[in-house]
């Protein structure tokens, strides 16, 4: 790895640069240092970052380039020494700055600034990944399959042999099927739990269901999946759908809804306190004054000031809902069907994106193409509702500040 | 006050003070039910907690507990040594299947010498007692220890997995009469063994250290490669996340000018934080393995997709971290010369650090337990070998715990389902200490200001 050597070479020639340019601070200062502009240190750092920089730069051209294999690896080995170069170069500028009237820590907080700068640029950069990855197969995959038939095709069907079925409508049935079920019990389950521990709970009551929700918030759903394949879908079975005659599935909707419904629960019910802790106490203390119960305030007066923010709670929770993977993977079971029976085994988009995408991938076959065009829709949906949600809270917000 | 006209159902009421009246009652009662309600809601979640732990703890607690044969082996140096001068490098010659005669042997020398008669006890049975692993496990011994052969030596053999979900309760004698693999007799033959002490249960270490077992012999299966890969991935999320997401957190809460650029970076910030985690997983296989030619299942890769994933997560809490640092502290800094980068690295920073510290680690729990993103960049592949040692290891393939956890999921042998329990196991038990580690660092160093 001529590269790395290539990096570490010249980390030590920027120690060295460090050293070298405090002692010739302090030397050309002579004996009174207040003459320095900046303190040496910032001489020492100066240089250092003038013979790191062009290396790290060349370094970072060259494996882009390498990657892009525009270049052959042979040619590493070149990169390598032309960075040493930029460096020991950047060191020899660097020294021959230095003197009392040169502006150290100016050029050392420029570039420092320069960094800063560039990582807060990775946000954009990782959502423009995202956004060209996605763009760029899904345009392989509509020119492989017609458009048409995936967004509006009844049956999901992949073959490998090719002339598959490549219908979404099967899994975004049942991706809101399954949101659908897990919002109805983690909505009022939340809000409620919101509520009182709000409005009623005692100091001890809300130290103790606090944090006991919010253990529930930090499990990973790898675990909620798990617990979902062993011991609710069996039980769902054994216990209803078996004896009302309604499927034999251990796998079903309402397995995946339910567990996924209580992992939403925290999700839910912090939002909502946050919520109901926006409206100011005076609107409350009117209503009590006037007589009304706790929770004659709480259904009249809080709950419809609270309405926006709430709504845009429940829209994070669902778009929540419909990117859940590890549940929907382990609870609701793999085949595509369009129905109503919540004891049948449905599938997600999420599901089919990771059995479309795991093991061995052709990258030019439909039937692997087609998660990106799944994924993309996935990722627009979500988005669409977070802007939405997200918009909503802040308008409330503004409401009462 | 009023000139409304009374009605006459409204007539003053002339209930005294000591019974309510209806419609107070009524109101009262709509008051305390809907109390009830709030109480039946915390009860419910408080409930599930309690029922996904137990039950996942008493799946797993299994996976933790193991039986071992301990017998007599015969190391015959004419099979496992054939020219006789005990070098290993000769002796690695020898195929597995030599040993797991060698062991067939042992097993039922040891089964005649208790003396134990059961009817209709096959041979097979009694070979089957212990696991296919077996043979490997001897075979690594001989070759470290070559001198032993043609000695013979006391030798803890894995049981078979059956055997061992008997003693844990996980088959009866009615299924195995049903199960092919193992038979009554088989299962009585393992009781008397126990009873003699020469077969035990004991706790297992193995579970911690061993890497994966192919589908036949869960009794091998263990967690080692996944906590190897998974602590690779969390090194590369601690090194690349944090300067990262520290360093942007600073110069949006502090530098930024507000400008459609920044505006942006808010937005995307606030978006990807909220974009479902298998997106990160499809941009993982696409930008890193497609397009850069990383490898397939390696924790560099799955480092990189998780350091994208947390960004957010530790961008936010670093910035309500550096937000909550009163004005005063930069303005003193100011006011007494420094430069505006000064205040902020000299006396900003070290105090959020506290905060800082607190929503990296939480960040980094959310990243140790995050599955989907790391199926689709290959890391549900079998892997039995160890890692390297960082940084090489870092582009070798392994697996990781979550994952680990879907792979035995998804096998035929209900054993893998205490295995999988297991792993979650040791999962919760890192996350607990990373929470705990967090919540140390909040009480003992945040500043109230």
């Amino acid at each position: 790895m001529p590269l790395s050597w290539a990096l570490l070479v010249s980390l030590a020639l920027a120690v060295a640069g460090y050293v070298i340019g405090r002692s010739r601070a302090f030397a050309s200062a002579g004996t009174d240092i207040r003459k320095l502009h900046s303190r040496p240190g910032y001489h020492g750092a100066s240089v250092a970052l003038t013979t790191l920089t062009p290396a790290i730069v060349v370094l970072m051209l060259a494996s882009v380039l390498r990657m892009a294999k525009v270049f052959p690896p042979e040619a590493t080995g070149f990169a390598g020494l032309l960075a040493l170069a930029a460096s020991v170069a950047g060191l020899g500028w660097g020294v021959t700055r230095i003197n009392t009237d040169f502006r150290a820590r100016n050029v050392v907080e420029k570039i420092v600034q320069g960094f800063l700068i560039f990582c807060s640029s990775i946000a954009i950069l990782t959502t423009a990944g995202i956004v060209l990855s996605l763009i760029f197969e899904t345009g392989h995959f509509f020119q492989k399959y017609s458009w048409t038939e995936f967004f509006f095709g009844l049956n999901w069907t992949p073959r490998f042999q090719g002339n598959s079925n490549l219908g979404i409508l099967p899994l975004l049935w049942g991706t809101l099927y399954i949101s659908f079920i897990a919002l109805v019990v983690a909505v009022p389950i939340g809000m409620f739990a919101a509520i009182y521990m709000s409005e009623y709970a005692s100091k001890r009551v809300r130290g103790i269901a606090k944090p006991a929700i919010e253990i529930l918030a930090g499990i990973p759903t790898i675990v909620y999946g798990l617990f979902a394949l062993i011991t609710v879908g069996p039980m769902l079975r054994d216990y209803f759908a078996q004896p009302l005659g309604l499927g034999s599935s251990g796998s079903s909707v309402l397995t995946a809804g339910l567990v996924m419904g209580i992992m939403l629960i925290p999700f839910v019910s912090s939002l909502s306190d946050d919520i109901i802790n926006a409206v100011p106490q005076s609107m409350r203390d009117g209503a009590l004054g006037l007589g009304s119960t706790p929770s004659e305030t709480i259904k009249q007066v809080v709950l419809p000031a609270a309405l926006p923010g709430v709504v845009g709670a429940v829209l994070l929770a669902a778009s929540r809902a419909i990117g859940e993977t590890m549940i929907v993977v382990l609870g609701a079971g793999a085949a595509a069907r369009l129905g109503l029976n919540p004891f049948e085994a449905m599938t997600t988009i999420t599901v089919k994106i990771v059995s479309q995408l795991t093991g061995d991938n052709d990258f030019a076959a439909p039937e692997t193409l087609v998660a990106f065009a799944l994924g993309l829709t996935l990722f627009v949906i979500t988005l669409g509702l977070n802007v939405v949600a997200l918009y909503i809270v802040r308008k409330y917000r503004e409401q009462y500040e | 006050m009023t000139d409304i006209p009374m009605s006459s159902e409204a007539q003053p009421r002339s209930n005294s003070l000591l019974s309510q009246d209806a419609r107070t009652r009524k109101r009262n009662a709509t008051e305390k039910r809907f109390r009830m309600y709030g109480v039946i809601a915390i009860g419910i979640a408080m409930a599930a907690l309690v029922i996904l732990l137990t039950s996942i703890v008493s799946d797993g607690a299994g996976a933790f507990r193991q039986s071992y044969l301990s017998i007599p082996v015969a190391l015959d140096a004419e099979t496992l040594d054939p020219n006789g001068n005990r070098d290993p490098a000769e002796m690695s010659k020898v195929l597995t299947l030599s040993y797991g005669k060698v062991l067939d042997k042992a097993v039922e020398t040891a089964v005649a010498d208790s003396g134990i008669a059961i009817e209709g006890l096959t041979s097979s049975d009694t070979s089957n007692l212990i696991s296919k692993e077996a043979s490997a496990q001897l075979r690594n011994h001989v070759l470290a220890n070559p001198e032993q052969v043609g000695q013979t030596v006391d030798f803890n053999v894995l049981v078979n997995g059956r055997v061992d979900g008997y003693f844990k309760g996980r088959v009866s004698m009615e299924s195995a009469a049903r199960d092919a693999n193992t038979s009554p007799q088989q299962l009585q033959l393992a009781d008397a063994l126990k009873e003699q002490g020469e077969l035990v249960t004991r706790f297992n270490w193995n579970f911690i250290t061993n890497p994966d077992a192919s589908d036949q012999r869960p009794e091998a299966a263990g967690v080692g490669v996944a906590i190897i890969g998974s602590a690779y991935m969390m090194l590369v999320v601690l090194f690349l996340a944090v300067p990262i997401g520290v360093a942007a957190s600073i110069y949006l809460e502090e530098f930024a000018p507000q400008n459609r650029w920044t505006d942006m970076i808010e937005v995307n910030i606030s978006n990807l934080a909220a974009v479902p985690s298998i997106v990160f997983g499809i941009l993982g296989l696409a930008a890193f393995i497609n397009f850069v030619g990383l490898p397939q299942s390696a924790p560099i890769v799955g480092g990189l997709v998780l350091t994208l994933m947390t960004l957010p997560t530790i961008i936010i809490s670093t910035r309500a971290a550096l937000k909550s640092v009163p004005p005063s502290i930069r303005d003193a800094a100011l006011g007494v010369g420094a430069s505006k980068m000064q205040s902020i690295f000299h006396h900003v920073l070290p105090l959020a650090m506290p905060g800082i510290l607190t929503g990296t680690i939480i960040g980094l729990a959310q990243a140790l337990g995050e599955t989907a993103p790391l199926l689709l960049i290959g890391m549900v592949a079998f892997v039995r070998e160890f890692p390297a040692a960082p940084p090489e290891g870092l582009w070798d393939p392994a697996s990781a715990l979550p994952v680990q956890v879907y792979n035995w999921t998804q096998r035929a042998d209900p054993a893998f389902i205490e295995r999988a329990s297991g792993a979650i196991i040791v999962l919760l038990i890192f996350l607990f200490c990373m929470n705990l580690l967090a919540i140390f660092l909040r009480r003992r160093f945040e500043r109230r200001w």
